[in-house]
């Protein structure tokens, strides 16, 4: 038994290098000065300012996941009823494929759509009509956001929902409910762990995206992503970058932790 | 509701397929401007095929993605067995440091590997430490979670008795492990190894963070053409990918689906044979 | 065992599958330069790395930048060797004053003879150490005659012409964008007086809501697709951009304008010194240099070079402007280290400015309040549940 603890350990080295130390180093430029190289909290006491690009960002996060979720669940729900287990597998691998391709390309490809001169607002010209503006406002880039993550949303929720026993819904419909009371109190319960961690996969890179805002974005609709890229890669300056990572990062992992507390203690609801 | 569902199912499915429809298209498009169509041609994959440059890219991204799934699944495996010997207490202390990079955002996990990686290049004092091995580097860091997240499960599942039956049937302790535990675990192992592989060939955020100038993947060059006008011959690129992945997912549900066959009519066959024995 | 020594192997042969350019030292040179700034082979022109490749055997890793701020955070980041960098003067000035550059040695580099005594001992470097110069031009603004009228064209304004709101771009870097509002007020573009700064913060901030986007290379792509009209942009890439698009007009503002050069100079972190002086000196030689600025439109600094180039172009007055004209450019010098800091925070104050929304606010304080709800709802819930059960055990 002892030798089979020894298995992890080149794991636990490599994490502790590669994982653990880098944060620690994050944490070291947060709280030094991008000059002197002195102890300071000036850093993390500047952040105050782009509280308003934070809030952005974290609704901006918010109404994807939203979104994720009124359109995810459905679907999940729709392709876990499928009878046939060959149907379900299919619908799966159609909602996995888009990811297989470069998202970077899919979000190039949205712009071609939105943009002034794109396909829509061309066609739009073709009819007559006045062109929209579709792209470079808030509601494109939340729609990037949930292009981009919506097949993060819909997998967990699926795999939870199969797992339903299809029993309980009979049971529950031979005790007289109606489908919404089905809905709410068979259903929905059973599947918050699937919600939980959709929401999760879905919030944690939308709070952090910094290539959809630049793409469907405007001048306006700077994220917090934005803001760290520019630190280390144009506006040279990784302690505040740093600085701002480390707040992104805390308020990420609290925000899981308030999620998780859903999940906790699930079952014991349920029974 | 049954026709609600299926009617945002059709929606959703719309909506993811519509871009990939878009790339596909241009990609056959004569002008280079992606909006506007402008006629049919081919001419768009016989550049792909004489870019020596972008295929270079493709290779590099399905070296690092290789390496790095095998890697991550190799060192993922071993510690998954590891972790599940432990006690529940130091178990749940490795649970959450692997966690950490599956939770934190990846401009967070980026930054703070080339810090590290800056750091390392000062510190041992080599130029241009920024490459091939600071990109492997990040992607086994970055998959390792994903191969344990998918191994684990498979490890509580298993019938602790299995490994006992295999030694009182003349097994020795090692060929109890590899005939019975990994064979067992083997599901989590393959599907650890494939999520790694797609996690890593699509992976823009990191590489874009840990990589130098002398080895780039495709998605990081992606990104600096999307400042210039974008080639279009990279449609073409994205389309054939996507076809062969197509391809090799239909190929693998054909397969599973006559696998899952044939253990049917075996099991059916099993079942007959010892029933009559019954008789 | 079997599986382990297959899974050895195969990692083996994948590592053998590495490229040898990765890990053998092969004769190579990397060279950091600007996007669309060199002869690259399209449309008929020379393809500059590939001819240096066939003439001196040295492969050529060639990658991009778009502005002299991501050069600069790439060089400060480290973690990387690269050979040759061609940054604009003020740039170069910064680098000398902070030790980045390494001093060339001219006896490899003898075509930097055919340089015009103008473009040496520049302010930049003054005693010709670090640098030989690539290209000069002139900033100014780029507009599709389509869409803009003519009478509104001619000043610096017209990026803050609200009838054109949301089809202006704007520069994607500090120094350039300050540069316009600093021509635009009057001041010098070399200015450190903080209250001269801010008013420039000021005048970006309010010309924000008209901007589409703040970008750099991209500016080919939205201006040659008429999705933006306007940009002040550099007058090499007009003319490159023109060639895709015929109304789009190039104006040099009344007010004044940036007045630049782009010389190549050998980073620290080199690791090919004498490939890379090679490289430059390759570069400069008349006959390079002229048939590679041709394609781009660039301004060459050598009247050498322009023999080797279309008469049409070295007549172009945007690329080549009158007297009068150029005497209402200034270049850039390097300005303070305080200043340089405070010119970066605020350009991050002008991209981050947009104030606390109000929605943001409330959608996030109903979420939270929601959620504090209905987990108080549930601990409460599950608490008379487990009271419930004990009841019931208790009277069992």
């Amino acid at each position: 038994m002892k030798t089979r603890k020894l298995l992890a350990a080149p794991y636990i080295v490599w994490m502790c290098i590669f994982t653990v130390i880098p944060l620690g180093i994050v944490v070291y430029y947060a709280f030094t000065d991008s000059i002197t190289g002195a102890l300071t909290l000036s850093n993390i006491t500047g952040i105050a300012s782009y509280t308003g690009i934070f809030l952005k960002s974290i609704w901006l996060a918010l109404i994807s996941c939203a979104i994720c979720l009124i359109i995810g669940f459905p679907t999940a729900h729709f392709i876990a009823t499928r009878p046939k287990e060959s149907t379900q597998k299919l619908l799966y691998m159609l909602i996995m494929l888009p990811m297989c391709i470069s998202f970077l390309l899919r979000t190039l490809a949205w712009v071609a759509l939105l943009d002034d001169t794109g396909i829509i607002n061309n066609a739009i010209r073709l009819l007559g009509m006045k062109p929209l503006p579709l792209v470079r406002n808030n509601g494109a880039v939340v729609l990037g956001m949930v292009y981009n993550y919506l097949p993060y949303m819909i997998l967990p929720l699926y795999s939870v929902i199969v797992k339903i026993d299809h029993r309980l819904v009979e049971a529950a419909e031979d005790l007289g409910a109606n489908h919404g009371q089905v809905f709410r109190h068979v259903i929905l319960p059973l599947s918050v762990p699937g919600i939980i961690s959709g929401f999760t996969m879905v919030f944690v890179p939308a709070v952090s995206t910094f290539y959809i805002s630049q793409k469907l974005g405007s001048s306006g609709t700077t994220l917090i992503g934005d803001v760290i890229e520019s630190q280390f890669k144009t506006a040279y300056n990784p302690n505040l970058g740093a600085a701002m990572s480390l707040v992104l990062m805390i308020m990420v992992f609290a925000c899981v932790a308030i999620m998780n507390r859903f999940s906790d203690g699930e079952a014991e609801v349920i029974m | 509701m049954k026709r609600l569902n299926r009617f945002i199912t059709i929606i959703v499915l719309i909506f993811l397929y519509v871009p990939m429809i878009v790339l596909a298209v241009a990609s056959f498009n004569t002008g280079s401007d992606i909006a506007i169509w402008e006629g049919f041609t081919l001419h768009q994959y016989a550049e792909l095929f004489r870019d020596a440059n972008l295929l270079r890219l493709l290779l590099n991204s399905l070296i690092i993605s290789v390496l790095a799934s095998l890697i991550a699944t190799m060192l993922g495996t071993m510690a998954s067995l590891g972790i599940f010997s432990m006690r529940s207490r130091m178990r749940r202390l490795v649970m959450t440091v692997t966690d950490i990079p599956m939770t934190n955002p990846e401009i967070v996990t980026g930054v703070s590997l080339a810090l590290l990686f800056a750091f390392a290049g000062t510190f041992l004092k080599i130029k241009s430490i920024l490459g091939f091995f600071t990109l492997l580097i990040a992607h086994v860091t970055f998959n390792l979670p994903y191969v344990i997240l998918s191994v684990m499960p498979k490890l509580a599942q298993m019938d602790g008795d299995l490994r006992d039956a295999a030694m009182d049937l003349g097994c020795t302790p090692r060929q109890a492990f590899f005939k019975v535990l990994i064979h067992e675990i083997m599901p989590g192992i393959i599907s650890g190894a494939l999520m790694s592989f797609t996690m890593s060939l699509d992976d823009f955020v990191i590489s874009y963070f840990v990589s130098g100038s002398g080895f780039i993947t495709l998605p990081v060059e992606i990104y600096s053409y999307t400042k210039k006008p974008l080639q279009p011959k990279i449609y073409a690129l994205f389309t054939l990918l996507f076809i062969v992945i197509l391809l090799v997912m239909v190929a693998m549900n054909l397969l599973q689906m006559k696998d899952a066959k044939k253990r049917v009519q075996a099991r059916r066959a099993f079942r007959g044979r010892t029933g009559r024995a019954g008789v | 065992m079997k599986k382990i020594i297959v899974f050895a192997i195969t990692l083996a042969l994948a590592f053998s599958l590495v490229p040898n350019a990765a890990l053998a030292a092969e004769k190579s040179v990397t060279v950091y330069n600007w996007g669309q700034y060199i002869s690259d082979g399209s449309e008929g022109y020379i393809d500059v790395n590939k001819a240096f490749t066939e003439a001196t055997g040295i492969k050529v890793n060639y990658v991009t930048f778009d502005s002299n701020e991501t050069l600069y955070s790439k060089l400060k980041a480290g973690g990387e060797s690269i050979d040759v960098i061609i940054p604009s003067d003020y740039m170069i000035a910064r680098m000398i004053s902070e030790d980045m550059l390494l001093p060339l040695d001219f006896s490899n580099i003898p075509n930097y003879d055919t340089i015009d005594d103008a473009y040496r001992n520049t302010t930049f470097d003054p005693e010709n150490l670090y640098s030989v110069p690539y290209t000069w031009g002139t900033v100014g603004i780029i507009y599709n005659s389509k869409y803009v009228d003519e009478e509104d064209v001619g000043s610096w304004d017209l990026l803050w012409n609200a009838k054109y709101a949301d089809k202006i771009l704007m520069f994607d870097n500090p120094r350039d964008a300050f540069a316009v509002t600093e021509n635009l007020l009057g001041y010098s573009l070399n200015t450190e007086v903080e209250d001269e700064l801010r008013a420039c913060t000021y005048k970006l901030v309010e010309q924000k809501p008209l901007v589409q986007n703040y970008v750099m290379d991209q500016i080919y792509d939205k201006m040659i697709r008429e999705e933006a009209w306007i940009a002040p942009y550099y007058a090499g890439d007009y003319l490159m951009m023109v060639e895709d698009n015929e109304d789009l007009e190039f104006c040099f503002p009344e007010e004044g304008f940036n007045l630049f050069i782009d010389a190549m100079c050998i980073p620290d972190c080199c690791t090919n010194k004498e490939n890379a002086e090679a490289y430059i000196n390759f570069l400069c030689s008349p006959e390079i240099s002229g048939q590679n600025l041709e394609y781009l439109g660039y301004s060459v600094p050598s009247e050498a070079a322009k023999e080797f180039m279309d008469p049409e172009v070295t007549e172009s007055d945007i690329a080549y402007p009158d007297e009068e004209t150029l005497s209402r450019g200034e270049a850039f010098i390097n300005l303070s280290t305080e200043a340089n800091q405070l010119m970066d925070s605020l350009w991050l104050e002008v991209k981050t400015e947009g104030g606390i929304e109000l929605t943001p606010i409330i959608g996030i304080s109903v979420c939270v309040l929601a959620a504090i709800v209905l987990l108080a709802r549930r601990s409460i819930v599950t608490k008379r549940r487990k009271a419930n059960r004990c009841k019931k055990w208790r009277t069992n």
